[in-house]
């Protein structure tokens, strides 16, 4: 199996959180968005572009000693709707989590207009999309209205 | 716009029409004696200040106004936030312009007062769409089943974008002649479609007019164009002159948000078609109405009863 041989890439984690079923190249700006990066301590294995029976190809990342939460998950909606979670506990999966898109993303992801009132730094404005639909997945600003192209809005990520 | 719903606007609408005496000074109806209006205009406006002004104090209402944004606390760095907090204390009622879009949907999430939106960046101007829709309620009786040709400058004309919203809400059938340079957005021609609107476009606004009930025209701007021959060229198709009307409806009208530059020929003033200035005129009575409705006022079934004379 293509799945069981990719996750032999690295090794089993003891304790902490795999995130599988990242689309392929997007591993880093997950990282990125939870806020993972060269500065903490925990050990963080990635591997990107492995075959997948689904995807194609994903990316895979598992984090070490730390459990991530379901508002962290969250936050990873628009770059990783599908993703697959799994809370690692003594080697066994101990819990497995769902990201789940609301009826709003909030503070994730600036909008993508150029004149948009948030593009305004100093407004302390919280910045707020709207899903208007799942599939396609369809996003507005709450403020100015305008339907937002995913790949530039990523970009976007506070 | 989406905040109302059809029968809201119709309501609204209705209040305008009984209002029309008030807003002409042929009745005094102090219906909103002692509540204050805060102007906020971040960008230059002389018809829509104005119109917001002249309806607050028709009906017995104040006006504060930011005045001049380069004398104001805002050349001083303030957000918009605190501008808002602090008018918000001062006032029952905002209306407000700005360059960026969003502005007025950011105001009113951290606002007690409601606050009416006079145009955001190239976004909604819905107290525009408002006395567009009294306008041709006004001519027609009816806002359903209307064919309405929008012209000109369809691609960065706001008022063009929420008039199209609001009139497919209502039924209406719409064309819209344009240069293809300044062609209607695809999104929001695709977004109407979705909505149940029949559209056409087109770049022939003469061989579109005859069967229309309302003509809208707009002003295409030089800028938009390359050089000047280009726009001398694309625009020259865009002007209505008296002559051009010999085979339309006779109760067609032609509407213009104004200010007009040459797409309308002076000859169109004097034909029964032109009605842009009474168009800029309900202006006033439109927002009267929608003041009324946002502060909860009830406009009175009989006015003419209610009101005084001067």
């Amino acid at each position: 199996m293509s799945n069981e041989h990719s996750m032999r890439r690295v090794t089993a984690i003891r304790n902490g959180t795999v995130i599988d079923h990242i689309p392929s190249g997007q591993a880093l700006r997950v990282l990125e968005m939870l806020g993972i990066g060269g500065k903490s301590s925990v050990p963080v294995s990635l591997v990107m572009n492995v075959p997948s029976k689904k995807m194609g190809a994903k990316d895979i990342i598992k984090v070490e000693d730390r459990e991530l939460t379901q508002t962290e998950l969250d936050r990873l909606a628009l770059v990783a709707p599908d993703a697959h979670v799994a809370i690692i506990r003594a080697y066994s999966v101990a819990e497995k989590l769902t990201i789940n898109l609301g009826s709003e993303v909030s503070n994730v992801v600036r909008c993508t207009f150029s004149n948009c009132i948030t593009t305004n730094h100093r407004e302390p404005l919280p910045h707020r999309l709207k899903v208007i639909s799942r599939a396609p997945l369809h996003i507005r600003c709450h403020y100015c209205g305008r339907p937002q192209d995913l790949d530039e809005l990523i970009k976007n990520v506070l | 716009m989406d905040d109302l719903t059809n029968e809201q606007i119709i309501n609204i609408l209705d209040d305008a029409t009984r209002l029309l005496p008030v807003a002409k000074g042929e009745l005094y109806l102090p219906l909103l004696q002692g509540r204050i209006l805060g102007n906020l205009f971040f960008e230059p406006s002389t018809r829509t200040r104005m119109s917001f002004e002249t309806a607050m104090k028709r009906l017995g209402g104040n006006v504060v106004n930011l005045g001049d944004v380069k004398n104001s606390s805002v050349v001083k760095g303030e957000t918009l936030f605190d501008t808002i907090q602090m008018v918000d204390g001062y006032t029952d009622i905002i209306a407000m312009r700005h360059p960026r879009q969003g502005a007025a949907q950011y105001a009113q999430d951290s606002a007690r007062v409601p606050i009416m939106n006079g145009g955001d960046g190239a976004g909604h101007h819905p107290t525009q769409t408002m006395l567009d829709l009294f306008t041709i309620r006004q001519a027609h009786g009816t806002l359903e089943g209307l064919k309405v040709v929008l012209a000109g400058d369809l691609r960065y004309g706001r008022t063009v974008h929420s008039l199209s919203h609001a009139l497919t809400r209502f039924g209406s059938e719409l064309v819209f002649a344009s240069p293809k340079l300044l062609k209607m957005p695809e999104e929001i021609v695709s977004d109407l479609r979705e909505h149940g609107a029949s559209v056409v476009e087109t770049e022939d606004l003469l061989g579109s007019i005859n069967d229309a009930d309302v003509v809208y025209m707009t002003r295409i701007q030089k800028e938009r164009f390359a050089d000047e021959d280009e726009y001398a060229r694309c625009a020259g198709a865009y002007k209505l002159h008296a002559d051009h009307l010999s085979e339309v409806k006779s109760e067609m009208i032609i509407m213009h948000p104004l200010p007009r530059v040459d797409e309308i020929h002076a000859s169109v003033d004097s034909t029964r078609h032109a009605c842009y200035f009474n168009q800029a005129f309900n202006g006033v009575v439109a927002r009267m109405a929608l003041i009324c409705y946002l502060l909860g006022v009830t406009v009175p079934a009989d006015v003419e009863s209610e009101g005084g004379a001067f």
